[in-house]
């Protein structure tokens, strides 16, 4: 047993040492503050202590009180998803990637005549598009994968219900929470603008 | 027993013993029901802002006023248990003994030089040996409930009331050295030139790091430290009981901030040129601002560690409280 741990220690002695070495050279981590000499205490951090409280108690709370007041959110703020019926194409890419399968699409496709003559155009209907709040997890997959941007985050979140049923909402709805959806926020200095 | 100087206002009004001591005893315990409600309501309120939060706002509508009259309610409806391996009798003593002794420190506070209770030729002497009943409440409440924790809280407690007491009453001892009488008036009347904590300095932060270690507040409230044995000896309690112990806490700043107030703040003297404001208005002021500094304190500092909590007292107060009592001795003699 003894002669096992003596062999252990060996082999890994020479990191030990090797690391000793390298901690020596390199220069003190900057961000790390020193912990205070013992017998340097001069009670100065107590009253500093003291300071940093009495300027809070002066200071306006920064309290919302929420159910008076609404809270102001960011614009990116994930409250809920939101549908722009108009720009939806039923393509089902955010029903495929849904990691919970919440998203229900129904569709149909229509055939249009067209006035010229032709070949006539076919157009896909969406009948039925609702999000089950009881089971999406807030991923925002779908709005990241949708391509002709009909997905988007709205700050909206006081849809609770009293029965989970209720919970999931259909096109109707998350069209109306489209009209709450925030104007993306101003880039930060020095942010490349996008293509 | 009773000092010369001054006749209480009770007295004056009426002469039949019966009627002088129920009125004593009513003003008594509603100034003890109502003054640590007011403490307790700034605590919430001063905390709250320190932590740049707001507090109670809702209950009695202006600003959350009537929220500890709301908790009093909650705590009347909850069910009273009492552990199946309790020893009932004490558990339901425990804390009427932690609470009386701060009703009774309330007789001998005075508010005026008409306006107090009774004037106490041994005063200081009688606060001081009551204050010390408090832990047997808690020890009682500690031992009966037959859990570890409040064992291990009521133990913490009663090592640091040991530990605070001698440094509390050191610190008192120097005052009437200085004021020459233990009667809490006869101490206030001595202030009349200058207040004690101009000549005694060291003594008043004594007596403040002292009361707070008595009280159990933060820094010293490893008795009841949350993070680590629950709620001390309070663990057990419930309902009415457990608001008893809060009250007797509430009560407690209340009385020793106007003892601290009394020994070295000149108790309801006013300070020079502001004579026009009424007495007990200063002292009632003192006591705010007392209590304000104790709730202050509890926001800025973190929980020290038991055996920090001895070395304090040990080590730095007492030997400091007996130096000022050496240094007051010499400088009586002296002139």
């Amino acid at each position: 047993m003894a002669v096992d741990e003596e062999g252990v220690r060996g082999a890994q002695g020479a990191d030990a040492d090797a690391s000793a070495k390298a901690r020596a050279v390199a220069p003190r981590n900057e961000g790390v503050r020193d912990a205070p000499e013992p017998g340097s205490a001069t009670g100065l951090g107590l009253v500093k202590g003291l300071a940093v409280t009495l300027k809070h108690a002066l200071r306006p709370s920064i309290t919302q009180q929420y159910p008076q007041e609404k809270p102001d959110l960011p614009p990116r703020t994930r409250g809920v998803i939101a549908l722009k019926q108009e720009n939806c194409t039923v393509c089902y890419k955010c029903s495929r990637e849904c990691p919970d399968w919440c998203i229900y699409i129904d569709a149909h496709k229509e055939t249009h005549e067209p006035a010229s003559g032709g070949r006539a155009r076919s157009a896909k209907i969406l009948d039925r598009f609702a999000i089950d709040y009881a089971l999406c997890m807030y991923c925002g997959i779908c709005v990241e994968v949708c391509p002709f941007d009909a997905l988007f985050w709205s700050p909206e979140f006081e849809y609770a219900e009293y029965d989970i049923v209720e919970l999931t909402h259909e096109k109707e709805k998350l069209e109306e929470w489209c009209y709450t959806v925030l104007p993306p926020p101003e880039l930060e200095v020095g942010a490349e603008e996008s293509s | 027993m009773i000092a010369e100087s001054g006749v209480s206002f009770v007295n004056q009004w009426f002469d039949e013993y019966w009627l002088v001591l129920i009125t004593k005893t009513a003003i008594v315990l509603v100034f003890f029901l109502v003054a640590p409600l007011g403490v307790g309501y700034a605590e919430h309120k001063v905390l709250a802002h320190m932590q740049a939060r707001l507090g109670p706002m809702y209950a009695g509508v202006f600003h959350g006023w009537a929220q500890l009259m709301a908790d009093g309610v909650k705590f009347v409806q909850k069910e009273d248990v009492i552990p199946a391996a309790a020893d009932r009798w004490v558990f339901s003593m425990a804390p009427a003994v932690a609470l009386v002794p701060y009703i009774a420190l309330f007789v001998v506070i005075p508010f005026s030089d008409e306006i107090f209770i009774l004037n106490l030729d041994v005063g200081i002497f009688f606060v001081m040996a009551i204050t010390s009943i408090n832990v047997i409440g808690v020890l009682m409440a500690g031992w009966s409930s037959a859990n570890k924790f409040s064992l291990i809280g009521a133990l913490r407690a009663a090592a640091q009331l040991i530990a605070y007491e001698l440094p509390l009453v050191l610190a008192a001892a120097a005052v009437v050295m200085q004021a020459a009488t233990l009667s809490m008036i006869g101490i206030v009347e001595a202030q009349d030139r200058y207040w004690f904590v101009l000549t005694q300095p060291i003594g008043f932060f004594i007596f403040l790091v002292a009361s707070l270690a008595e009280l159990t507040r933060p820094p010293f409230d490893m008795p009841v430290a949350d993070s680590e044995i629950i709620f001390g000896a309070y663990t057990e309690y419930t309902g009415l009981k457990f608001a008893f112990f809060l009250l007797a806490e509430y009560g407690g700043i209340v009385a020793l901030a106007a003892v601290a107030s009394v020994l070295y703040l000149g108790g309801y003297l006013p300070p020079p040129l502001l004579e026009f404001i009424p007495d007990p208005l200063w002292m009632a002021a003192k006591i705010g601002a007392l209590s304000f500094l104790i709730i202050w304190l509890r926001a800025t500092y973190p929980r020290l560690r038991e055996d920090q909590l001895q070395r304090v007292s040990w080590l730095t107060l007492i030997p400091l409280a007996l130096a000022q009592i050496m240094v007051v001795g010499f400088l009586k003699v002296a002139f």
